[in-house]
């Protein structure tokens, strides 16, 4: 029986609380007359990874959409409550739509490199968001960004080859490079590795653990492997409801809520 | 707590957990039944009844192989979460505690065998089959408990194996006493002594299981006891 309080090797988790990077405040989104989320509250954390699960039509991606603003593309679809990136409303009129997207990058679930060379779908956003001043600038960002993204060695010597003849994992790398090139704060991934095979998604497993030293991170996947893996906290949705938020080593071994319960362990159905 | 009742998507999963919840079952059962007769076998000194319990143990060990074979396979073919996996590493340290307790009732029959049953106390024995009771007792009502994903019950079995520590410390100065009074007793009180370790033992084993038991239910691995108990 327990009568030693003294743990071995006790590794005390560093459990410090994280500074709140985005916040969403009772956002309700809606699809034309259709309603897909009501009254989320989510807190994203700084430098962490944050996963959000749930069952396919849950309101994850819509959410995840909802934080740099990409709903607006959809015509019939309308936000309201309140989603803040660092304090600031993100869907306040003053707010520049295109400087909002590049301070939350976005990648998506299928590589989409641009149909130009590997230097230039790097050296793209820098040059119109005016980040560089000189070619050299703009090559040192290019250069910076594959790294970061933990592909300059196996590019170096044709970056100026389309982007589009390298294989499917190292695209979704170049894109994920592309996002750093902005210097973002917040990346948003929509199942950035559903397209990949398991090597190359362990090297975006392995990357995004890298770049949460320097981002936020918020992705959506229907790996749970996957969102145990890379995250440290995790949400799950459920028909337009946030059901369960908290730590991610809690949520894939305790969770609380029922639904999370039978999602994750494949009952839900 | 575990709110789950629908069957998993996957048929052969629930199969599967089906499979080891039943072999941990088996394995209880056998590892009570190699106690108590190994207790039978030293108070009535039945040289052939303690051969049959060391024969036995190989049933434990190949059942908890089987088990763990089976619980790998299915986290790598599964890759279980949550009271899933809970569930399957339940199973695992339940079948590893309950083939300790196999060797140990082996450890016993073994003494049997070789205790010369002309000079044996009689009423130390009678001392050894009570502590004996209990413990079985205890070892049924955890695997009762676990069966039933009883938490009360499993704390209850947790709680009670201090009484067995205190019959097993008396049980203990009582066989010195009977070693120094006569010294034609030592050797016979010496086996005696290793076989109520070995008893005390299983019940230690019995609450590794309640705290097994009430994981698998909660998450929650320790036992916090009652400070109204206390």
């Amino acid at each position: 029986m327990n009568e030693n309080p003294v743990a071995l090797g006790s590794e005390a988790e560093t459990s410090s609380k994280t500074a709140v990077k985005m916040r969403g405040t009772g956002v309700d989104v809606f699809y034309g007359d259709k309603q897909a989320l009501f009254g989320v509250n989510l807190d994203i954390p700084e430098n962490q990874v944050i996963a959000l699960i749930g069952p396919s039509g849950c309101g994850k991606s819509t959410f995840l959409r909802c934080l740099n603003r990409m709903n607006d593309t959809i015509d019939i679809c309308r936000v309201t409550g309140e989603i803040t990136l660092d304090d600031q409303n993100v869907y306040d009129p003053s707010v520049d739509v295109v400087e909002l997207r590049a301070r939350v990058g976005m990648v998506f679930q299928k590589p989409n490199p641009f149909p130009k060379s590997i230097f230039e779908n790097v050296a793209y956003g820098p040059r119109i968001h005016g980040l560089a001043r000189t070619r050299s600038e703009l090559e040192e960002i290019a250069v910076t960004s594959l790294e970061k993204a933990g592909l300059f060695e196996e590019v170096k010597d044709r970056l100026h080859e389309p982007g589009t003849g390298l294989s499917g994992g190292q695209q979704q790398r170049l894109c994920i490079a592309r996002a750093i090139a902005v210097s973002p704060e917040v990346i948003l991934m929509d199942e950035p590795c559903s397209a990949l095979d398991p090597i190359a998604t362990a090297r975006v497993e392995e990357l995004i653990d890298d770049l949460r030293q320097n981002y936020t991170i918020v992705i959506v996947t229907h790996s749970m492997q996957q969102a145990a893996r890379v995250s440290q906290r995790t949400a799950m949705f459920h028909l337009g409801y946030l059901v369960e938020e908290d730590e991610t080593d809690t949520i894939f071994t305790n969770p609380s809520n029922p639904k999370t319960q039978d999602y994750i362990t494949g009952r839900y159905g | 707590m575990n709110n789950t009742t629908a069957d998993h998507t996957v048929t052969a999963f629930d199969d599967d957990l089906r499979f080891l919840i039943g072999k941990v079952v088996e394995m209880g059962g056998h590892a009570e039944s190699m106690v108590a007769r190994s207790m039978n076998a030293l108070a009535r000194a039945d040289k052939s009844l303690a051969q049959t319990v060391i024969a036995d143990d190989v049933v434990l060990d190949n059942a908890q192989r089987e088990l763990e074979e089976r619980a790998v396979l299915i986290i790598a073919k599964r890759q279980p979460m949550a009271h899933d996996l809970r569930e399957i590493i339940g199973t695992l340290r339940m079948a590893n505690d309950l083939e300790r307790i196999g060797d140990l009732g082996k450890n016993i029959a073994r003494r049997a065998s070789e205790i010369d049953d002309a000079i044996q106390p009689k009423r130390l024995l009678r001392g050894l089959e009570h502590l004996t009771s209990l413990t079985l007792e205890q070892l049924k009502d955890v695997l009762d408990a676990y069966v039933s994903k009883d938490v009360d019950q499993a704390q209850a079995v947790w709680a009670r194996d201090e009484d067995i520590d205190q019959i097993y410390t008396s049980l203990f100065r009582e066989m010195l006493t009977y070693m120094m009074e006569d010294p034609r007793y030592i050797s016979a009180c010496t086996h005696l002594l290793f076989c109520a370790k070995n008893i005390e033992r299983i019940g230690d084993h019995a609450t590794n299981l309640a705290e097994t038991t009430q994981y698998v239910v909660t998450g929650q691995s320790e036992i916090v006891p009652d400070p109204q108990d206390a």
